[in-house]
């Protein structure tokens, strides 16, 4: 039986691409220059079957276009706004991703950048190493994480992973979601204006989609407020990023911490100078153990295609649909 | 009507806390040392012989030679956990009470200790310096950090701010141990009778065990030859509870994976070899430092001394002494 035929749009993890390139005929797509792409794809497209892809670039309507053969893409990564699932749908090709082995290290990092813009660790860690301490004394007073409410925009898998641990440190959990989730005790919110009113902390946590597309606003940001704490391990345009720019630099937002950005690798330098933002580089899924559950994933579900075996990840067309379906937004 | 504030019971501040000057200044008469040009002995000699109660804190020692200087004392209050700059054991022949911070800092301090967990495990702080020196669109992603979830956390020490470590870590996956002076059947955790038994075990180590001569480098390099290369310390209790210059030596080596240290044996001097690592993270004896915490402290202070004055139970007393 020939080998599948995988197109990998962009670089990935190294062990995932040595792992591609054993186990199946790989094309990598950079390997042309931009100019003589559609000439590559064009020579290729009979063997390409499958298309891997990352949150950095996957499968739009202009490569799908270009590949009459593809019946399969894999996103390694939860994030899936790089992937055009309508015309999937309609062109009948399986989409795989990666949820679950990235919940932890993403929630975990959510938590993390809560406590390091609270009690501004970061910052703290630079006035130690260049020797303010021994010079201006101690450091300012910080705020306080346990107990204060903590609002999740977006109470999926990664959403509840953050809600569980913040829990752990006392503090009461508000949600807004695309609808009311039935078994938790969360408090609910039918508007993400109406959450950062009633919470000290916003984590964003859902998916980017046309509806979500800066949903924080200036209106969301103001109403978190001056003392308010902005955490954003979604998506970099979930937040108008122009706003939360010049809401920090005037306080009118208390504090942020960012692991996304709306181009990255770009990041406001305006941000760069203040004390009170913590800027991580889209780390959140970024671990040696979850990296390679990450590959794993990908490659077995590959193998699984090729096999004609059950995939491994939830079909997520019937996921999407559902939640739609549920939040009332598909009329069958 | 005011009191006469000849009439009101004297306390004497060891060093200024201004929050803490403040809110006790309207029902207790001050003396501050430091705004007198007399030396120490001779300001208490003159002004400090009916004096009751003082405010101490880590940096203003209670020693026997200061306990000699005011006959009437009755009652220490340290803004502290802490209590090694305090001779108990002559308070305890003097009939001197002593109260310490009790538990109102130990969740800031929990909380402290996760940041720095989670921090030197995902590389926050590292990855935060990264973008801010314009490295990201130039030299790419930045090197990946390592999971928490399913790591094994050995906690030393699990006094009110081991437990609520340990309760914060569940929710994270980790699975929990710890090394204490008893063993504490209450708690669900495995308990080690020895921090080499516990390191040997562990993949992290947090340190938040009182200081004492017993404690003092309890996590020496045995300790950390146990813990391994990857391993990782966290050390939000006293300095000296760690051996400074072999952690150094160990981290400069590659033979511990990392560390978060908010407390150092010499403070504020740290060493510079830490500060070219970024696979530390340093503050500057913060974690028990925030805003909530600072007034609970002044609340609570003033509720020991009310307690004292009336007669009344303390609220935080320091067990061995009344």
């Amino acid at each position: 039986m020939a080998s599948l035929g995988v197109l990998l749009v962009v670089s990935v993890d190294s062990y995932l691409e040595a792992e591609l390139d054993r186990r199946f005929n790989l094309f990598r797509l950079w390997e042309s220059p931009p100019s003589r792409r559609r000439e590559f794809l064009q020579a290729n497209a009979p063997w390409i079957r499958a298309v891997v892809g990352s949150p950095n670039g996957c499968a739009d309507a202009e490569l799908i276009d270009q590949l009459p053969n593809l019946e399969i893409v894999a996103n390694c990564g939860v994030g899936i706004d790089k992937v055009d699932l309508p015309l999937c749908r309609e062109r009948g090709i399986r989409v795989v991703y990666t949820p679950d082995v990235v919940t932890d290290d993403t929630a975990d990092l959510g938590i993390g950048l809560t406590i390091a813009a609270l009690r501004r660790i970061c910052d703290a860690d630079r006035y130690t190493r260049d020797g303010s301490w021994k010079d201006k004394g101690n450091y300012k007073l910080t705020s306080k994480f346990s107990g204060k409410a903590v609002g999740i925009l977006g109470l999926g898998r990664i959403g509840l992973a953050v809600a569980k641990r913040a829990q752990g440190f006392g503090c009461p959990i508000c949600y807004c979601s695309r609808s009311e989730k039935p078994n938790t005790n969360y408090k609910y919110y039918p508007s993400v204006l109406d959450l950062a009113y009633n919470c000290h902390v916003l984590v964003a946590a859902c998916p980017l989609t046309d509806e979500t597309h800066h949903i924080i606003n200036r209106e969301v940001i103001e109403a978190l407020g001056p003392k308010g704490v902005l955490v954003n391990i979604g998506r970099g345009s979930l937040v108008d990023e122009k706003e939360l720019v010049s809401a920090l630099l005037d306080g009118r937002l208390g504090a942020a911490g960012l692991d996304v950005f709306e181009h990255e690798p770009h990041v406001p330098e305006q941000l760069f100078g203040l004390e009170n933002v913590v800027l991580v580089p889209h780390i959140g899924t970024d671990t040696v153990e979850t990296t390679k559950a990450m590959s794993d994933l990908i490659l077995d579900n590959l193998a699984a295609y090729m096999l004609n075996k059950p995939l491994l990840t939830p079909d997520i067309d019937k996921e999407y649909r559902r939640a739609r379906l549920l939040a009332g937004w598909l009329s069958c | 009507m005011a009191a006469d504030p000849e009439r009101l019971p004297q306390v004497l501040f060891l060093s200024p806390k201004q929050s803490l000057e403040r809110a006790l200044s309207a029902r207790f008469r001050l003396l501050k040392p430091w705004e007198s040009t007399m030396p120490l002995d001779r300001f208490l000699a003159a002004h400090a012989a009916a004096v009751r109660a003082v405010i101490s804190n880590p940096l203003a020692s209670v020693d026997a030679p200061l306990i000699h200087a005011l006959p009437s004392l009755g009652f220490v209050f340290t803004t502290s956990v802490g209590v090694d700059h305090i001779d108990l054991a002559e308070c305890a022949r003097r009939g001197i009470a002593v109260a310490n911070a009790g538990t109102i800092f130990s969740r800031d301090v929990a909380d402290y200790a996760l940041g720095l967990l989670v921090d030197v495990l995902l590389r926050v702080s590292a990855s935060d310096r990264y973008i801010r020196r314009g490295l990201w669109p130039v030299a790419g992603d930045f090197p990946p950090g390592r999971k928490l979830g399913g790591k094994r956390v050995g906690i030393v020490g699990l006094g009110s701010i081991g437990s609520e470590i340990a309760k914060r870590l569940e929710a994270f996956g980790c699975s929990i141990s710890y090394f204490s002076r008893n063993k504490k059947p209450l708690f669900p955790y495995t308990y080690f009778p020895t921090v080499c038994d516990l390191a040997a075990e562990s993949d992290v180590l947090v340190i938040a065990c009182a200081l004492t001569e017993e404690t003092h480098h309890i996590i020496d390099k045995d300790v950390m030859l146990a813990l391994g290369k990857d391993g990782i310390i966290i050390n939000v209790g006293r300095g000296p509870l760690v051996d400074e210059a072999e952690l150094v030596k160990h981290l400069i080596q590659g033979k511990i994976g990392g560390a978060g240290l908010d407390v150092f044996e010499h403070e504020p001097a740290v060493p510079e070899e830490l500060f070219r690592m970024d696979n530390v993270v340093l503050s500057s004896h913060q974690a028990v430092l925030t805003i909530e915490s600072s007034n609970d402290l002044v609340e609570l202070a003033m509720e020991n001394l009310e307690a004292f004055f009336s007669y009344r139970p303390l609220l935080t007393p320091v067990h061995g002494t009344t």
